[in-house]
This record gives C-alpha cells, sequence and structure tokens, in this order.
C-alpha cells in the first residue's frame, strides 16, 4: 500500500480551476489599477506611474501564490481511505477512512458554473475533518462521488 | 413500550397528565414573583393594573402547556422510540435505539415536587436531544431501562442491572473547586469593586455601582449555577453504561453506554494545580460537521467536576483503555514554535488509543479509541517547516473534538499519519477490548475463570454484554460476566462487591 509520503498517484485539480483563479486575481488587479489610478490622479505623472507598477507587482505576487496553491491541491484514492492534501503556506493533508463518510456533497457556484467545474466536499461526523477537492470537471466530480458513495455504502462502520 | 418486541404496533402513550402544569409552572412563578413584588412594593395602583395582564399570561402558558400535552404522543416498540408532537407544525420523530448515546432522566424542582422527570434522549446525527417531558418518575426510569437494553441489544423488558456505586464528590472538594474558578474569581473582584466604589464616593459614581452590581449578580449567578448542577456528583457502573448523579435543585441521572465514548479529556486548571486536582469530560457523537450552529455538534459530558489524579484514573479506566506506552515530548526545537506550552506537549498511542497533552496554562490531556477516528490530519505551518516540525490531529465526532499530536517531528509526523489511520481501521474491524465496569473497592475485574465457560445462564441471547448477571452458582445475588466468561466478582446487597471464585 502506499504511504502518504508517495508522490506517485497523485490527482489534481482541473486547469479550469487555474483558468478561474487567474481570471478571479486578473479581475481584481484591473479593480486595484483603476483604483489606485484615480487615487494619484492629482499628483502628477510620475504618483500614477508608481502606483500603476505597485498595483502590478502586487497583481502579480497574487497571481504566483494563487497558482503555487492550484498546484498544491491533490487527492489520491487508496484502497480504504482518501487523502487530500492542500496548501502552500500551511501544508495540510487529510486521510478520511471511506467507513467514516456521512455524505458526500458536490457544489458548484455561479463562477465555477461558468467555468465547467465544481467541488467536491466529504462529510464526516468530524466537523474538522476538512476533506474538500475543489476545480473538480464534472465527469470526475460525478465519478468521485459515486465511487466514494459507494466505497462509503460498502465499508460503513457505525459511531 | 409493551414487552413484545418489534412486530406488534405498540400503543401509543402520552405524557404524564400533570406535565402542563410543570411546563407552564415556571412561568407562574416568575409572574407570581411579579405579583407579589408589585403588591408588597406599596403601589396598589400598578398591581391592580398589572393583575389581569399577568392573570391573562399564566393563563396562556397552562393553556399552552395543555395544548402541548394535548397534541404529543409517543412510543416504544422495543427497536424504534417515536414521538409526535406538535398543534400547526406536526413534528414527528423516530429514534432508533442504535443511535441512542445517552440517556438522561432530568428532574427540574418543580417537576420533582410532582414526582415528575423528564428524560433526554441525546442521539447520533441530531442537533437537539429527543425529550419527552414529562413522565411520572417510575416510567421514566421503565423506559430508560428499556432503551437502554434494547440499544445493547437485549431484550427491552431485561430487568435493571446492579449498579455498583464509584465514587461520589464531596461537597467541600466541590465548593473549593468551584471558588478556584475563572467565574468565581472575577465575582470577588468585582465585590470588591463594588464596595471600594460605594466607600470612596458614597453619592456620585452611581451609574458605575449599577453596572458593577449588574455584573456581579451575572457572574455570581453562573458560579452558583456551576455549584447547583455538580452537587452531590456521584458516578456508578452498571452493565448498560457509567451512571451519573448530580443536582442540588433539580435532579439529573445520566447513563452513558460504555463503547458510545468518543473521546476523554482531562483538564488540570491553573489554580487546582496546588491540590493535585482535575476534571474529566466525555464527548459523546453529535451533530455532523454540516450544522454550525451555536453548541451543535458536540455533547460534552462531566464525568468528574474535581477529584485527585488517581480518582480520574480509576474512572477513565472504565470508558478508554490506558495507552500500552508513556506518552513521549516532541523534539526540544519545538520550544521555538510553542514557547508557552512546550513543557506540557506529549503525546503517544498504541493499538487501541491515542493520547495528547496539550495546553498552555492548563494541562489538558485528551485519550481517543483509535476504533471511533473520523479522519486524520496533518498540518504544517510556515514556521513549522523551517524547524522541521508538523502537527498530527485525530479527529472523532463533533466540532473541535481531537487528540492533537502538537510539533512533531517531521519524520515521525509522516509516519504517524500513517500508522493512526492504519490502526483506527484495524481498530474498527475488531472493536478492541471491551472496557470494564471497575468494582469498587476491588481490582478491575479480570477474567481469571477461564474454565467456567459452559455457557451464560444470564438473561438475553448466547453471549450477553459485560455486566453483572444473576449467580450462575446460587451463592450470590450477582456475578460479573466479562462477556465471555464468569468472573470472581460477586455482588450482594450494598454497594461493594465481593471475590468468590467459581
Amino acid at each position: 500500500m502506499t504511504t502518504v509520503e508517495s508522490d506517485t498517484g497523485w490527482s489534481g485539480p482541473s486547469p479550469k480551476l487555474w483558468s478561474m483563479r487567474r481570471t478571479e486575481v486578473l479581475l481584481l488587479g484591473a479593480l486595484l489599477l483603476v483604483v489606485v489610478l484615480a487615487a494619484t490622479a492629482n499628483g502628477g505623472p510620475v504618483a500614477m506611474g508608481v502606483g500603476a507598477g505597485v498595483a502590478v507587482v502586487l497583481t502579480a505576487v497574487a497571481g504566483n501564490f494563487v497558482r503555487n496553491r492550484f498546484r498544491g491541491w491533490g487527492y489520491l484514492e487508496r484502497e480504504e481511505d482518501l487523502l487530500v492534501r492542500r496548501g502552500v503556506m500551511i501544508r495540510r493533508l487529510s486521510v478520511v477512512p471511506y467507513g467514516r463518510m456521512q455524505f458526500v456533497e458536490v457544489t458548484a457556484g455561479v463562477v465555477e458554473r461558468l467555468f465547467g467545474i465544481s467541488t467536491v466536499r466529504l462529510h464526516t461526523a468530524a466537523a474538522r475533518s476538512d476533506a474538500r477537492i475543489p476545480g473538480l470537471e464534472p465527469d470526475e466530480a460525478a465519478r468521485l462521488r459515486d465511487r466514494l458513495a459507494a466505497l462509503g455504502e460498502a465499508k460503513a462502520a457505525g459511531l | 413500550m409493551t414487552t413484545s418486541v418489534a412486530a406488534t404496533t405498540p400503543a401509543w402513550e402520552r405524557l404524564h397528565p400533570l406535565s402542563p402544569v410543570v411546563r407552564g409552572g415556571r412561568a407562574v412563578i416568575v409572574l407570581l414573583f411579579a405579583i407579589v413584588a408589585a403588591t408588597g412594593g406599596g403601589s396598589q395602583n400598578g398591581a391592580r393594573t398589572r393583575l389581569p395582564i399577568d392573570g391573562a399570561l399564566i393563563a396562556f402558558a397552562l393553556v399552552a402547556g395543555l395544548v402541548h400535552w394535548l397534541v404529543t404522543k409517543w412510543s416504544f416498540d422495543g427497536v424504534t422510540l417515536r414521538i409526535e408532537t406538535g398543534l400547526l407544525r406536526r413534528d414527528a420523530r423516530q429514534v432508533p435505539v442504535a443511535r441512542v448515546q445517552a440517556v438522561d432522566v432530568v428532574e427540574p424542582l418543580l417537576a420533582r415536587w410532582f414526582g415528575l422527570a423528564e428524560l433526554q434522549i441525546t442521539v447520533a446525527g441530531a442537533g437537539k436531544n429527543a425529550r419527552l417531558s414529562y413522565l411520572g418518575r417510575d416510567r421514566a426510569l421503565q423506559v430508560r431501562n428499556a432503551l437502554l437494553a434494547a440499544h445493547h441489544g437485549q431484550h427491552p423488558a431485561t430487568p435493571e442491572p446492579v449498579e455498583v456505586a464509584g465514587l461520589a464528590v464531596p461537597t467541600d472538594r466541590l465548593v473549593g473547586s468551584v471558588l478556584l474558578s475563572l467565574p468565581a474569581l472575577v465575582f470577588v473582584l468585582l465585590v470588591v469593586g463594588v464596595v471600594v466604589v460605594a466607600l470612596s464616593a458614597p453619592h456620585g459614581l452611581g451609574g458605575a455601582i449599577g453596572v458593577l452590581v449588574a455584573y456581579m449578580f451575572s457572574t455570581g449567578a453562573l458560579v452558583w449555577r456551576r455549584f447547583n448542577v455538580l452537587y452531590g456528583f456521584t458516578v456508578g457502573y452498571a452493565a448498560d453504561g457509567i451512571r451519573i448523579r448530580r443536582g442540588l435543585l433539580g435532579n439529573v441521572a445520566e447513563t452513558v453506554p460504555y463503547r458510545r465514548v468518543q473521546a476523554v479529556r482531562q483538564i488540570e486548571p491553573l489554580m487546582w494545580r496546588p491540590f493535585g486536582w482535575c476534571r474529566l469530560e466525555v464527548d459523546l457523537a453529535g451533530m455532523p460537521g454540516r450544522d454550525r450552529g451555536q453548541g451543535s455538534g458536540r455533547v460534552r459530558k462531566t464525568l468528574l467536576p474535581v477529584g485527585d489524579r488517581a480518582t480520574a484514573a480509576a474512572i477513565r479506566g472504565a470508558v478508554v483503555a490506558e495507552p500500552g506506552c508513556e506518552p513521549t515530548p516532541p523534539p526540544a526545537r519545538a520550544r521555538l514554535k510553542a514557547p508557552l506550552s512546550f513543557h506540557f506537549l506529549r503525546a503517544g498511542h498504541d493499538e487501541h488509543v491515542a493520547v495528547a497533552v496539550t495546553g498552555r496554562f492548563r494541562r489538558r490531556t485528551c485519550w481517543v479509541p483509535l476504533d471511533k477516528v473520523q479522519s486524520v490530519r496533518r498540518v504544517q505551518g510556515p514556521l513549522q517547516r523551517r524547524l522541521r516540525l508538523a502537527t498530527v490531529h485525530v479527529d472523532v465526532p463533533g466540532r473541535d473534538v481531537e487528540a492533537a499530536f502538537r510539533d512533531r517531528d517531521e519524520q515521525e509526523a509522516a509516519s504517524l499519519v500513517d500508522e493512526i489511520a492504519d490502526r483506527s481501521r484495524t481498530a474498527r474491524s475488531r472493536v478492541g477490548p471491551e472496557p470494564r465496569p471497575p468494582a469498587a473497592g476491588a481490582p478491575a475485574p479480570a477474567t481469571t475463570s477461564p474454565t467456567a465457560s459452559s455457557g451464560p445462564t444470564a438473561p438475553g441471547a448466547t453471549s450477553p454484554p459485560a455486566g453483572w448477571y444473576a449467580d450462575p452458582s446460587g451463592r450470590h445475588r450477582h456475578r460479573y460476566w466479562s462477556g465471555s466468561a464468569w468472573t470472581e466478582h460477586v455482588h450482594d446487597e450494598g454497594p461493594t462487591t465481593a471475590v468468590d471464585p467459581l
């Protein structure tokens, strides 16, 4: 059996998630740029240039962070449990046995639907279990949901 | 409830006819006080105008109680407890016995006067307790026993198992523990504050005094409540669960089946440290994580309000096994990450249970049976990464219920995740050794007579759960059945047990 440290077999979210996050960052960056330019309009071209530069750099840093975060996501279906890892600054790894699943939830917000992705979330009796996989293609989300539900039923354990 | 199991449709029962009086009673008492205060206050006019309004409110409270009584019915068929209530919005609730986590018999002061009691049933996956308020006291106890017997797979009509007295918390120690708590400290400070302000400025500062007095009363009420709720705390052990009784004005009798305990916590507050006192709490399965409402998802019960460590260890032994290894501290470099709590940090596990010690000022030790583990998480923050540390959380049902292996070595944390996930899986499939009710004054009952395998003559099915049953040798009233064999522990009248091998 693979251990939680092994790097093989991990799946990640769809590149569409990266597209979505990138769009979000770019939109926010554009908004920031407009606000900064409006605020520095009285200070002459130098102030405007500095302000615009700062806005662009901030956007680039945020974009880089978001990309790393996107790459940080991963999940691995093992024989008895599901592994989910995420995070850049704070790295998290959850191990959720299939038998502990109370229910599986597939959600897709307005923006997510626009980009054609959805989020699969596993619920156990513990509120802190924290097993969420965002940015899945609808087919993969449905497959994962059905598989998790079937495994959960097969291996169900009482409280 | 009838004595036949499942198949027949049970008869619906009503609550006790006096329950509207008790339900409305609280409102009536408050209003009566208001009337007395108004008339006694001398303002005859005010009383005269108030009286009809208060009368109407009292009548309303009583009528509401009566309507609730009229529309509420319940039944128990040995498998499911059904409760139907509600006048406009019908609320039909079904509680399968398998999901029962604890059964409490609660007697508020007013209910006690009328010989009534409320039955509160903690149900897995439900935010609210199922309640039957009120039943006659004897009927409530009867239903409790039936529910617990059915929960353990026995016939609902199985007679109530014998209870062995565990311990009683002495009142003076309880008073001491309540006084050495934060609310009590704040209360004393407020009293001092009121006196100082009143003496230094007898005429001015009326507003400040008013605020201080208001705070004084609310914290005082908190302190009183703690004392009132925990007064006369006793723990007993029966085959169907650990029994807790407590309460000064109102009585509460709680029963928690041994296997339903999800986690045990021992807390040693700073102010109790000179006396070596600690407190024990158990967590039961409540609502799953979806509901984020206040207080949901966690059912916490006090197992010991105050006691020394030896007492706590004895009680703990009934619900969770002690790990086979000594918990170890994290590496010394963790001191940089957790300077305030480093001195407490310990963690360890064996095949059955994980234990973790955390806390800055109060030491919190948490035991988690591995067959109850819901998920295992490893978390590593930026500082931890630099120090090559990581924290492993072992989650059990509820919100914020976990054993946290804080700031362990990175490598150790990685293998811990695998190991605990693995061992919790085996523990689930095997379901570890049944924790046994310790007999008072005797060592924990051990299966010392494997030869007496002639099979149980105890009530119920072929292999009844561990507990006290009628002594097959006939020499004593009861003998302890370990789940697979009779032990040498016997019990007659009274709170003590004796040893008499078969």
